[in-house]
């Protein structure tokens, strides 16, 4: 990689005016109206920008912007259906058709947490502390992939080790989410995301305009099918600019599965289940502030998550037509005409001859698809002379096949300096707006679901507020933890994917159920849930190769296998959801009907109107 | 189209696009479609929200 990277006084400057800019406004925030429920009792309203920017930079993390972002760069386009789901499911169905029930419940029912919310309208205690326990338990999972992907751009951008990187990133989001600002506080959360939006108009214009244009980048990348590496192809990779190959019953149909069923439904539909989200239609004074709020939304997440994954996508053409310079040997001809070759990656030592870069996973030679520039003669480290030849590279093999290092790579290698600041304040404010929210939601589940509900304290304050300080503080320990710990494959994309997919299959049946449903009884929302939660970890224990093989217990149960379904194609790429979900939706339905309805009374309370 | 040969990606990056269209026109439609009301039952639950938030 060539670049930039340091950290000059310029930057420390620019970030400490930001962070000193959020305090500023976190402060004037305490001094007067600053959170939806401040507005609320003040019988005003937010002005709906406010109310959209905010809830979006909630919902976009650097897990959508760095993550998903990489794995565009990686699998290609196909994960723009990710971003029809997000704005169709996560801002349409949710404000339109969800927003205004749940706004409506959690006020008949007096509920302020999301397990308090389905508690109540089931009067079941049990339901309310195994959704807090659920939310406690992996939120820090959603949380460390935010983390990962803020401290792996800032390692990049400043060319520091990604464990400093994280050790800094955890002291600023200690610092801004363990004093205050936790609190909802709404014009911190429009800066952070006016940051956002910028950053991604800047980067969208660039890429398009170094490529020449929309159509001609999208025409560039749509003719570099040919380089998709071979592991890719094999799985059904068939160019940046195409779906994978669908079918089923053989490895070439992995990748389809493993894109639209875990990538677009898991996170697309999972939205919809997101306590932190939930809980922000509950502070919305009316259904016609939803109204307004949805063009905002739109198009605000349509920037925030349509940007990164088109932008990852074509930094495959903009590497092949601008990467630092590349040199090898010539394994395979993939097209003469195009003088597109497999080449075996080559550096030159100290002695002037030159020998094979090595693939840090395999220790075997990494090759690498390459257009080649330039062909001249060298001498290899056995005095044999061969054809050098130089040439450029998909996005990829910068990044020694990270996927989460590609937005990172191509914003230090094709962006102005001054950008790379702006990005990272956009990323800062992408995690800091986020974590904000996923950290209260950890404190109140642990306090309020899981503390008072256990310890039946009611209402009595005090005692749950030190569990919410300290289980914000477990939390935190946790997320740095795994954030630190584990660094595989596209992780951040993943863990994003495991916990929005746990949140749809255990939460969604039962949420959507007691909206617009009288018939949905206690047991059955209970046995949703339960069924949800079960065959997702079950799943992602045994069955989804990829996860069950990171966590072992698959290997020890079946003497090594990395899935039960080893031996039958596709099923091992198969998300979770796609059984989870169905399953907890029958289970809600069946039980429902075979037990008692709910207590009429309580119904009223529910649905009044 | 676009420089996108493959119709369902072709699909996605337009789809994306008119759902925020969609988002659009429906905001502007319903701008003033519903009522705008604060009933005692939402005041009162902003006031228990913002004590549970002062506490913290």
């Amino acid at each position: 990689m060539t670049g930039h990277s340091s950290v000059g006084w310029v930057d420390i400057v620019v970030i400490l005016a930001y962070l000193f800019a959020t305090g500023y406004l976190g402060w004037l925030g305490y001094r007067g109206t600053r959170s939806a429920a401040d507005f609320l009792v003040g019988g005003r309203s937010a002005h709906p920008i406010i109310m959209a920017v905010s809830y979006g930079a909630t919902f976009i993390s650097t897990a959508a912007i760095v993550g998903f972002g990489g794995v565009a760069g990686v699998f290609g386009m196909s994960l723009l259906w990710l971003t029809v789901l997000n704005i169709g499911f996560g801002i349409l169905i949710a404000f339109i058709f969800l927003g205004e029930p749940t706004r409506r419940l959690g006020h008949h029912l007096g509920a302020h947490t999301f397990p308090e919310l389905l508690g109540q309208r089931y009067q079941s205690r049990g339901i309310q502390i195994f959704a807090g326990a659920l939310i406690f338990l992996f939120m820090p999972l959603y949380s460390a992939a935010v983390m990962t992907g803020g401290s792996i751009f800032a390692a990049t951008q400043f060319g520091i080790d990604f464990e400093v990187a994280l050790l800094i990133f955890a002291l600023i989001t200690a610092a801004y989410v363990i004093p205050g600002g936790i609190k909802a506080v709404m014009y911190t959360d429009t800066l952070q995301g006016f940051i956002m939006v910028f950053a991604m108009i800047v980067l969208l214009i660039f890429t398009y305009m170094s490529l020449g244009g929309i159509t001609e980048a999208h025409r560039a990348l749509t003719d570099m099918a040919d380089l998709v590496p071979a592991p890719l192809a094999q799985m059904g990779h068939r160019g940046w600019t195409a779906m994978p190959a669908f079918g089923w019953g053989a490895p070439t149909y992995d990748l389809w599965w493993t894109v639209i069923t875990a990538l677009v439904l898991g996170v697309g539909i999972g939205v919809l289940a997101q306590p932190q989200l939930v809980v922000r239609f509950m502070t919305v004074r009316s259904r016609r502030e939803l109204d307004r709020a949805v063009p905002i939304g739109a198009v605000f997440i349509l920037l925030m998550v349509g940007t990164p994954f088109v932008v990852g996508s074509l930094s495959n053409a903009w590497f092949a037509q601008n990467g630092p310079l590349l040199q090898g040997k010539v394994v395979e001809v993939i097209d003469a005409d195009k003088d597109r070759a497999l080449v075996e990656l080559m550096q030159k030592n100290e002695s002037g001859t030159w020998t094979a870069i090595l693939n840090p996973k395999t220790q075997a030679p990494a090759r690498a698809p390459m257009i080649i520039g330039e062909r001249s003669s060298a001498q290899d480290g056995d005095g044999a002379t061969f054809e050098l030849v130089a040439g450029r590279s998909i996005a990829a093999t910068y990044t020694k096949g990270d996927a989460d290092k590609i937005i990172p790579a191509f914003i230090m290698a094709a962006m102005p300096r001054w950008f790379g600041i702006i990005f990272f304040l956009a990323l800062l404010a992408a995690a800091m707006s986020t974590m904000s929210s996923q950290f209260h939601t950890i404190g109140t589940a642990a306090g309020r679901d899981l503390y008072e509900r256990i310890s039946d304290k009611g209402h009595s304050r005090e005692p749950s507020i030190l569990v919410m300080r300290l289980a914000i503080l477990v939390g935190l320990i946790i997320a740095v933890t795994i954030s630190y710990t584990v660094r595989q494959e596209y992780v951040i994309a993943r863990f994003t994917a495991i916990f929005f997919g746990l949140c749809a299959a255990s939460f969604l049946p039962a949420y959507i159920g007691g909206l617009v449903s009288k018939r949905v009884t206690r047991a059955g929302a209970l046995a949703s849930m339960t069924v949800g939660m079960s065959v997702s970890l079950f799943w992602l224990l045994l069955i989804k190769a990829r996860e069950a093989s990171a966590i072992g217990l698959v290997q020890w149960v079946t003497d090594g296998k990395t899935s039960l379904l080893a031996d039958y194609p596709n099923w091992p790429s198969v998300d979770p959801i796609i059984i989870a979900l169905p399953a907890a939706v029958l289970t809600l339905i069946l039980v429902s009907a075979v037990t008692r309805p709910p207590d009429a009374a309580h119904l009223r309370r529910c649905f009044p109107d | 189209m676009l420089g996108i040969d493959d119709p369902y990606v072709l699909m996605a990056y337009l789809g994306a696009i008119s759902m925020a269209v969609i988002g659009i026109i429906y905001g502007l439609v319903r701008r003033n479609a519903a009522r705008d009301e604060v009933t005692p039952e939402d005041r009162l639950w902003a006031l228990d929200e913002k004590k549970v938030d002062d506490d913290f």
